[in-house]
């Protein structure tokens, strides 16, 4: 009788690059939504924009690289960067942001690094990085979750919004924006204002101000859905929001007038949409199950310090992008044990020569 | 075998460029290139303390012993360093105040103390002299280009506080290529500057490249159609 033999791999992986990442895309959708309800349609147009944008560049970039271009598009890689850089941008950002900003995510955090798979960080957030520090006040306009509807800009309007950079007649920049939460809580403290006052205004919800815990909520939604799938691993989502509200508590115990309660630090900003679905990219995040515990709660903590000390209202790709930089070594040094090798490595005991002494 | 002339100009400028190839003095290259008119001034400076100081190394190379020699050349460096800020201050006060720190920090610029120790103590003066010019020259090229390049981009003009380096005159040599308010930031920061460094490294050696690419072509000539079968 002849066995059927193969060579490796014995065990092949239930997804591919591509499905994983239509996965990713799949529960980015009621996030995104939400977004839209809260914000306008600025949203959906970004997210249209940069994804044009991406596969346009990434398409140039492989031809130029001279690799199968069709095959490296339908990776869908450059979608879901595209897609997280236009939720971090502000719904009604001028397009040469997002352009510029895709351009740097796609041709340099990404083909100059050789591809995916090997760019050691997150494009989205070097994108996101390098217009928030270069264009600081087209990167301030977040419109008010709840004047929005008082006055909504169509579609229409808002795409020549984008498209122009200037809101369409009879509008104006200060009616329709205002400070996000993190930015209206930081600059109340250094007022000299206390937390409890600063949240007892109307527009606060249960945790923060109404819109932005329900976007949370939904992209929470999404996030579930993939730790259900298996897509992602629970420990860096864990870490992070663990990361975030250890600290954040444990100061606001100190001083609850001084620091904001850990449930307005993880329902704020981006800690949602950053724990499940910006932290957990595979190819810059910590690849060891302790690894990732290390990497996420890195993440976490440097996002309550940068909040609280920093010189910026939120920190996730400011803290992502510098635990990307950790992340090799927080591989090396937690390498898992191989099944019958001591850890650490080295050959399994019954291997060669004992010692006298092992 | 010592280098013929062609070849000292052609190192400095080119093949050995101080601030694309050898890579050093990189703390006062990313720092100061914010603007042309920095760089100028920044390259100007550099480029006259290395031709001083190839010369002078070069004079006393036989009687510096082998021992301190070093000491000797940082000793030398930091004398001409002085004399030129001193100079700087005097003439050109406004642009002085903007380079600030990084006029006496040209005396830990290795390129210079790499010329010395590598070249000039090793060579006659006329040599060491030329030497020291066309590496200053290159290390000027690069600072300039990447003040350009930086300076358009981060703020949209070009030879802005020009007046600071050629008097009043200067101020017509500004060129606003657009409104600066909506300038690229990034390109002024210092990240913004290594960006714009490893850019000009990759097309320096994208040059190299297809120049080596073309020679080969040359020394191998393809068959004329004269000679090919059929004609």
């Amino acid at each position: 009788m002849r066995f059927r033999t193969e060579s490796s791999p014995h065990i092949i992986p239930r997804h591919s690059v591509g499905g994983v990442m239509r996965q990713v895309l799949l529960a980015l959708v009621p996030g995104t939504l939400a977004m839209t309800w809260f914000f306008g349609w600025g949203v959906l147009v970004n997210v249209v924009l940069a994804v044009l944008f991406a596969v346009a560049l990434e398409a140039t970039m492989v031809a130029l690289r001279r690799r199968p271009v069709m095959a490296t598009l339908s990776d869908n890689s450059a979608i879901v960067a595209a897609w997280l850089f236009a939720l971090a941008v502000p719904p009604l950002t001028p397009v040469w942001v997002t352009l510029i900003g895709i351009a740097f995510a796609i041709i340099v955090a990404k083909h100059l690094y050789g591809g995916l798979g090997y760019n050691p960080f997150n494009p989205a957030m070097v994108g996101y990085v390098v217009v928030l520090i270069s264009f600081p006040r087209e990167m301030a306009l977040w419109p008010a979750p709840e004047t929005l509807p008082q006055m909504p800009l169509g579609l229409w309007q808002t795409l020549q919004t984008v498209l122009t950079g200037s809101l369409p007649a009879g509008m104006d920049w200060d009616a329709i924006t205002r400070a996000t939460p993190l930015d209206a809580v930081r600059e109340g403290l250094v007022s000299g204002r206390t937390v409890s006052e600063l949240t007892r205004s109307p527009v606060f919800g249960t945790f923060s101000e109404t819109g932005w815990e329900w976007v949370g909520n939904f992209f929470l939604l999404g996030g579930l859905y993939l730790l259900f799938r298996r897509i992602i691993g629970w420990q860096i989502p864990l870490a992070v929001i663990l990361g975030v509200a250890v600290p954040a508590g444990f100061f606001w115990m100190l001083d609850p007038d001084q620091f904001a309660s850990p449930a307005f630090h993880v329902f704020s900003g981006a800690v949602i949409l950053g724990a499940f679905f910006i932290a957990t990219d595979p190819v810059s995040a910590s690849t060891t199950p302790l690894g990732r515990l290390f990497y996420g709660a890195g993440i976490g903590l440097l996002i309550f310090v940068i909040r609280t000390w920093g010189g910026y209202p939120d920190a996730v790709a400011f803290a992502v992008l510098l635990m990307n930089m950790v992340a090799p070594t927080l591989d090396h040094l937690t390498r898992p044990r191989v099944y019958g090798h001591p850890r650490g490595g080295g050959p399994p005991p019954g291997d060669g020569p004992r010692t006298p002494n092992a | 075998m010592n280098p013929t002339l062609t070849e000292i100009i052609r190192d400095g400028l080119w093949n050995n460029n101080p601030g694309l190839v050898q890579l050093l003095g990189l703390c006062p290259l990313l720092a100061i290139s914010g603007t042309v008119v920095n760089a100028i001034g920044l390259g100007i400076a550099t480029t006259l303390t290395l031709l001083l100081s190839n010369v002078l190394v070069s004079l006393i190379r036989d009687h510096a012993r082998p021992e301190i020699r070093i000491p000797v050349y940082v000793l030398i460096i930091a004398s001409i360093v002085t004399a030129i800020e001193l100079a700087m201050n005097a003439w050109f006060h406004g642009l002085y105040l903007i380079l600030g720190i990084f006029i006496p920090l040209i005396v830990t610029n290795c390129a210079i103390i790499g010329r010395a120790e590598a070249f000039a103590s090793r060579n006659p003066v006329p040599r060491a002299a030329l030497d020291g010019l066309m590496m200053g020259l290159g290390f000027t090229g690069v600072l300039i280009a990447l003040g350009a390049l930086r300076e358009v981009v981060g703020q949209g003009t070009l030879l802005d506080n020009a007046h600071l380096l050629f008097g009043e005159w200067g101020h017509a040599l500004r060129i606003e290529l657009f409104p600066s308010d909506s300038g690229f930031l990034l390109a002024l920061l210092p990240p913004g500057a290594f960006m714009a460094m490893g850019l000009l490294i990759a097309l320096k050696n994208w040059i190299d490249i297809r120049l080596e690419a073309r020679a080969v072509r040359v020394t191998e000539p393809t068959p004329s159609p004269a000679e090919s079968p059929g004609n």
